[in-house]
């Protein structure tokens, strides 16, 4: 991805969730090991394009799915 | 004597369905095969389709139960497990509890623990001898301290169904949270949360739903607060690691330690099995085959009793004794000499019996499932015939 951003759960449940979600919406995405710096997560978490980050707020709003937030990854990797 | 490839007629299904359909086998043994990780707990690839594999089953389980949000559904390793989190889980704000005679050991013997230990009161209100709950009892029996409502769907022991809709309604118009133990009833009659007004519903994984044993589980309603149930098991969920708190949202709060992902995985076969088949067809192949029992047995078979009107069976259940005989007399030739298997006494419930009159005794119980047939019927007749000529003879 070139500009990607991760949303962290608080459970990997909502992750995955998130991923089918997604996946339906053909909204590009992938799941990924939660990033150490990021979260003291276990799990994973879902890496989208930056620029599709407001359309999949209001898609997991619309779900309700709870997420503990997005960070941008841009200029880490 | 038995021959040991005498073909095995399986009526135990209340305990335990068997046969499994095949694509519940199949599930079990590729999940087992192709993917061994364990969900939530690392970041590879086979951690995640794991994950997968209980996320889908939180799906299917949902839609099947009319509950919008998946992560309401709580896995457990069976309908005893789930219910001892319901009841004790929500018991600890104390209060009045009301249950019927009608219920499982799995109800019973929570509630009395928990009332012998002074943490709640307890109601245990008579059933009709047809083995239905009055709903003007039930009302007479609310109080303000009322808290919960535990019923069973359907007797384990004799099949019978209790209007779960009316009683739903009785809770949810006083606020009383109303947990349902479905654990007879799921694959076999209509079940909707939201249209039944079931706050918490128990169901058994490896009965009606033909998935494999240790699978069962809680579904908690969409308008219901998780967060009223007290968790019982605490301990690594693989979120909020860095915290010695238990995580308090969902379904992580109620699920520590690694979950049963092949039994969730054959688990989820077995709902796509009875949704191809239809609750419908699953129904109407149980009533034919109780139908035909009732009606030959009581020609063919001296001394053959029943205990509730042939209409109030509704899961495909037939409870009875042959006069002259203990039932596990029936049930032990039906296994040692025809290859029948049956169960009987108490069905951990005892109340049950008590309030049908076959306590202490009991009764033999034949379960039919969607894999039994007349034929198999027909030999069960003709063994219980022959089994009570022989006893005429000595």
């Amino acid at each position: 991805m070139e500009n990607p951003s991760v949303i962290l759960f608080y459970s990997t449940n909502y992750a995955i969730w998130t991923k089918n979600v997604l996946q339906k919406l053909h909204i590009e995405h992938k799941m990924a090991s939660v990033p150490r710096h990021l979260s003291s997560e276990c799990g994973y978490c879902v890496m989208i394009q930056n620029q599709d980050k407001e359309k999949i707020i209001q898609i997991l709003h619309q779900n309700g799915i709870e997420y503990d937030r997005i960070e941008s990854l841009i200029g880490l990797s | 004597m038995l021959s040991p490839k005498a073909k095995v007629v399986y009526f135990d299904n209340p305990a335990t369905s068997f046969p499994k359909p095949e694509i519940v086998v199949d599930a079990i043994a590729q999940c087992m095969k192709e993917i061994g990780g364990n969900p939530g707990r690392s970041g590879h690839r086979m951690s995640m389709e794991a994950g997968e594999q209980i996320f889908f089953t939180r799906e299917v389980l949902s839609d099947f139960f009319g509950v919008q949000n998946p992560m309401k559904v709580i896995f457990c390793s069976n309908a005893t497990d789930a219910l001892n989190l319901a009841i004790q889980g929500l018991a600890y704000q104390g209060g009045h509890a009301i249950t019927s005679s009608m219920e499982h050991n799995s109800t019973i013997r929570p509630l009395y623990e928990l009332e012998k230990q002074g943490k709640i009161r307890l109601s245990i209100i008579p059933c009709s001898s047809e083995g239905l709950l009055s709903c003007g009892h039930l009302e007479n029996a609310i109080t303000k301290q009322t808290s919960m409502v535990v019923i069973n769907h359907s007797s384990n022991a004799f099949g019978t169904e209790q209007p779960i809709q009316k009683i739903g309604e009785i809770c949810k118009n006083r606020g009383i949270a109303f947990i349902v133990d479905s654990a007879q009833s799921a694959g076999i009659l209509p079940l909707n949360m939201a249209k039944d007004n079931i706050s918490i519903l128990a169901f058994s994984g490896h009965k009606g739903l033909y998935g494999p044993m240790g699978t069962g589980g809680l579904i908690i309603a969409d308008d219901f607060n998780h967060k009223k149930i007290r968790p019982l098991k605490f301990g690594g969920t693989g979120s909020l690691s860095d915290k010695i708190e238990q995580p308090d949202f969902l379904p992580d709060c109620f699920e520590s330690g690694t979950l049963n992902v092949p039994g969730v995985a054959g688990l989820r076969a077995g709902i796509l099995f009875i949704k191809e088949k239809g609750l419908a067809c699953i129904r109407k192949h149980k009533e034919d085959l109780v139908a035909y029992f009732l009606k030959k047995a009581r020609a063919a078979v001296p001394g053959f009793l029943t205990y509730i009107p042939d209409s109030s069976i509704k899961t495909g259940i037939i409870s009875f004794n042959i006069q002259g005989f203990l039932c596990s007399e029936i049930a032990n030739a039906l296994s040692e000499e025809y290859n029948i298997m049956s169960r009987q006494g108490l069905h951990c419930s005892p109340l049950a019996h008590k309030s049908m009159g076959t306590f202490p005794h009991g009764t033999v119980r034949f379960g039919f499932s969607i894999f039994n047939t007349k034929e198999e019927c027909d030999l069960a007749i003709e063994s219980l015939q022959e089994i009570t000529q022989k006893k005429g003879k000595k």
